[in-house]
């Protein structure tokens, strides 16, 4: 099935020896000029590369006080390098946090420190050679930017900054990645990112409504664009087609329905996530966030609710008051944005669902922390509700919940191996081996549980599990969304 | 005056002054860079006395490299605190009269001489030992730890072996702070134990150990964790949003 090796699941998760360069062959497709340039980057690798990369490093250290801190601060403990799942999965020594960071940082010493001008055999400095720049091609585009290392590290490195940066700087010479340029172009021209415009969204949402009619016998809307409701809902543009994610946005609605919510999707802001963030690039984060003001502004909504996605939780949670705020314009009473994981905790504490829990006894599940929302981001009023919000929630509409160890769990979780811009087709060697340690903790509840169904509350991470859980021995359509089991332990009652 | 006394009391001026000057050029450039998104690693505390215990708690009992990797942890942590024992301890050179806590942690001082050996061995051989970490060391990361243990021996053998006239030093040192130049004792361990030391002390602002201030600089673990309650806006990011305003208005 594959032309590659596939991991093997052992009893426990090892930590294999260094090899050299085993997966220096693997790199995404370059863009081509078409999807280069609506973002504002060159076509083509610019003559004065080398210059230009300089420069533009140059700039992002007077930017972002993390690049100009982590780059000098790493003292090789050592304490990250088994961390990483694209280490353990692969084995290549670059992909250990620091080394991958280390292909910056030589860099770096070389150009920006007194050390690497002088002595640069001694402090490991190189010249930025295009030998070098097509390395780091390859390796930050090993990295889904998942912030496991950082939790480790005793200065708190984070090696997700230095591939943002350097995904910055390869976009800045005309070397960027096809499938994150691509997408960011398809949500500046039309909304998100599968290019589904405003008709076929629409038609999308009506098939919806009459399966939900079919299935439950209840009106269950799925509005579009529907001025003056009270909650506008972005969500991740997968939601709306691939399996499981459609089940989770039923179940979304079926919240709304229940408690009587009004609520609108948005043709013009019909996509939650925000690629922006995965090739480093404030300016067009920015773009994309500001289209979500506009949409808020425009339908004169009070609220803005996000759907399951991990990093679009962290742009929307961490990033967006920055980006498109000040949201002063919407309901105060609420936090801006909130998750739907929020919205239906809240509900579920104010006894305004009706739930039957045994509708889901068919299932033993376990959860999957996604790693953007473990590590970036919050849910609720106190450190740490991203993890028990979504768990107590799984807990009051399901019955049989077992947590997976806790060293791949909560703030220790391991990505689901398609995370940061990486989960495109021409990586798919990388994120099955990236997915291993995440199977192997699977395996565990598995084996130890009978655990049935893996549940997720993001995108990407649905779709990656759905592709690479059948190459470990396991069903593609072992993994839910959150809401699908909300929505299928949801119990209708005609509304006072 | 001998010319050797003079040749270390310059050396310890210039040492002195990269150190601090350097050390201030780099605290000056980390706190003047903006960190323009809220990036804590999270759980993360929602208050700034929150964020006072998370960095007390990393630096004073290294938690995170604890959760990361116990070995590297014990070493690194043994070898750290009995680095400011010693350091502690030679206070009383620098001091007259010696302030009764220095004098009463000099016999602790002299065990943590041997627990910073000891932790700085057990450092270097995970830099040998362990594969992964062999593979990230360079050539200065080695060179950084035999500095430091051949301070810490320097100074060992100075305690037990050859014995230095340490009034006689302490004098040198006073008359360096009151810039009243003494007598330097001319012995031969000594002499290489304080050429380390200034040693360090320059290279300290170029390398690695920049990790002591720069730690508190990280905005994975020092910002609140509040973006939905408070607008975290950088100055660069505001320009932008003002550019992007006037453009589009005009447009
Ligand atoms: S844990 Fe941090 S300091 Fe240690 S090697 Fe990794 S990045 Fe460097
Ligand atoms: S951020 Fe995640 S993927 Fe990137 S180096 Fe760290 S652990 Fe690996």
């Amino acid at each position: 099935m594959a032309d590659f090796e596939v991991p093997e699941l052992k009893e426990e998760l090892e930590i294999p020896p260094v090899h050299q360069g085993v997966t220096s062959h693997l790199k995404p497709f370059v863009a081509d000029a078409q999807f280069q340039e609506p973002l504002g980057y060159p076509g083509e690798l610019v003559e004065n590369w080398q210059e230009v990369a300089i420069n533009k490093m140059g700039e992002l250290l007077g930017k972002y006080r993390s690049l100009r801190v982590f780059l000098d601060i790493c003292v090789k403990c050592g304490a990250c390098t088994d961390k990483c799942h694209y280490y353990l999965g692969t084995t290549d020594g670059n992909n250990m946090p620091v080394a991958r960071q280390d292909l910056m940082r030589r860099v770096y010493r070389r150009y920006f420190t007194l050390g690497g001008k002088y002595f640069p055999k001694l402090v490991g400095a190189v010249d930025l050679t295009k030998e070098v720049l097509d390395q780091w091609y390859s390796y930050y585009h090993q990295c889904s930017q998942c912030r496991r290392c950082s939790v480790f590290c005793p200065y708190g490195i984070d090696t997700a900054e230095i591939s943002m940066a350097a995904r910055e700087i390869l976009d800045s010479v005309g070397v960027g990645q096809k499938y994150c340029n691509e997408i960011i172009g398809k949500v500046i021209k039309i909304g998100n990112n599968l290019g589904l415009p405003q008709p076929a969204l629409a038609d999308t949402l009506e098939g919806l409504e009459e399966e939900v009619k079919m299935d439950t016998g209840v009106d269950v809307r799925f509005p579009l664009d529907e001025k003056g409701a009270e909650v506008l809902l972005v969500t991740p543009s997968a939601d709306f087609f691939a399996e499981p994610h459609v089940d989770g946005l039923i179940g979304y609605a079926k919240v709304f329905h229940q408690a009587g919510i009004s609520w609108t999707l948005s043709s013009y802001a019909s996509e939650a996530a925000n690629f922006g963030m995965f090739i480093g690039s404030y300016e067009n984060m920015r773009r994309l966030a500001l289209r979500i003001r506009e949409a808020a502004l425009d339908l004169g909504v009070k609220r803005i609710v996000f759907g399951e996605c991990g990093h679009a939780w962290r742009v929307a949670y961490a990033f967006l008051n920055t980006l498109a705020g000040p949201f002063d314009f919407l309901d105060p009473k609420y936090p801006v944005p909130q998750h739907i994981c929020e919205v239906t905790y809240d509900l579920i504490k104010r006894g305004a669902l009706k739930l039957d829990p045994s509708a889901n006894d068919h299932r033993r599940v376990t959860f999957h922390d996604s790693c953007n929302v473990a590590r970036a981001t919050r849910m609720g009023d106190f450190p740490g509700g991203q993890f028990v919000i979504p768990r107590e929630i799984l807990r009051s509409v399901c019955n049989h919940f077992y947590d997976m160890p806790p060293e791949a769990a909560y703030d220790a979780t391991f990505c689901c191996g398609g995370g940061g811009g990486l989960l495109t087709d021409d990586l798919i060697e990388l994120r099955v081996k990236g997915a291993l340690p995440r199977m192997q903790a699977l395996k565990h509840v598995v084996e130890e549980y009978g655990v049935t169904h893996l549940v997720a509350i993001c995108a990407i991470c649905k779709s990656q599990f759905t592709k690479v859980m059948p190459y470990y021995g396991f069903e593609m359509d072992q993994i839910l969304s959150l809401h699908q089991l909300v929505g299928d332990a949801l119990v209708f009652e005609a509304q006072a | 005056m001998s010319a050797l006394t003079v040749v270390y009391a310059l050396l310890f001026y210039f040492a002195a002054a990269v150190l601090v000057l350097g050390v201030a050029y780099r605290v000056w450039l980390y706190a003047r860079t903006p960190a323009p998104l809220k990036i804590p690693v999270t759980p993360a505390p929602l208050t700034p006395a929150g964020v006072v215990v998370r960095m007390a708690k990393e630096v004073v009992f290294f938690a995170s490299l604890f959760r990361g990797n116990k070995w590297t942890w014990l070493f690194g942590w043994v070898f750290h605190f009995a680095l400011l024992l010693v350091l502690l301890r030679h206070l009383r050179y620098f001091q007259e009269p010696v302030w009764t806590w220095v004098a009463l942690i000099q016999p602790f001082g002299k065990y943590a001489a041997y627990a910073m050996v000891a932790g700085l061995i057990g450092l270097w051989a995970r830099r040998f030992l362990v594969d992964r970490v062999r593979y990230i060391s360079a050539p200065s990361d080695h060179l950084m730890l035999a500095l430091l243990l051949a301070i810490a021996l320097s100074g060992l053998a100075m305690k037990y072996f050859f014995h230095t006239d340490i009034v006689a030093l302490k004098a040198f040192i006073l008359g360096l702070l009151r810039f009243d130049l003494q007598p330097l004792p001319a012995d031969g361990m000594l002499l290489v134990h304080l050429t380390l030391v200034a040693l360090l002390m320059i290279i300290f602002p170029f390398s690695k150990l920049l990790h002591a201030p720069g730690l508190f600089f990280a905005p994975t673990r020092n910002q609140v964790d509040n973006p939905r309650e408070k607008r975290h806006l950088a100055p660069w990011a505001a320009q932008l949003e003002a550019g992007g305003r006037q453009a589009s208005t005009s447009s």
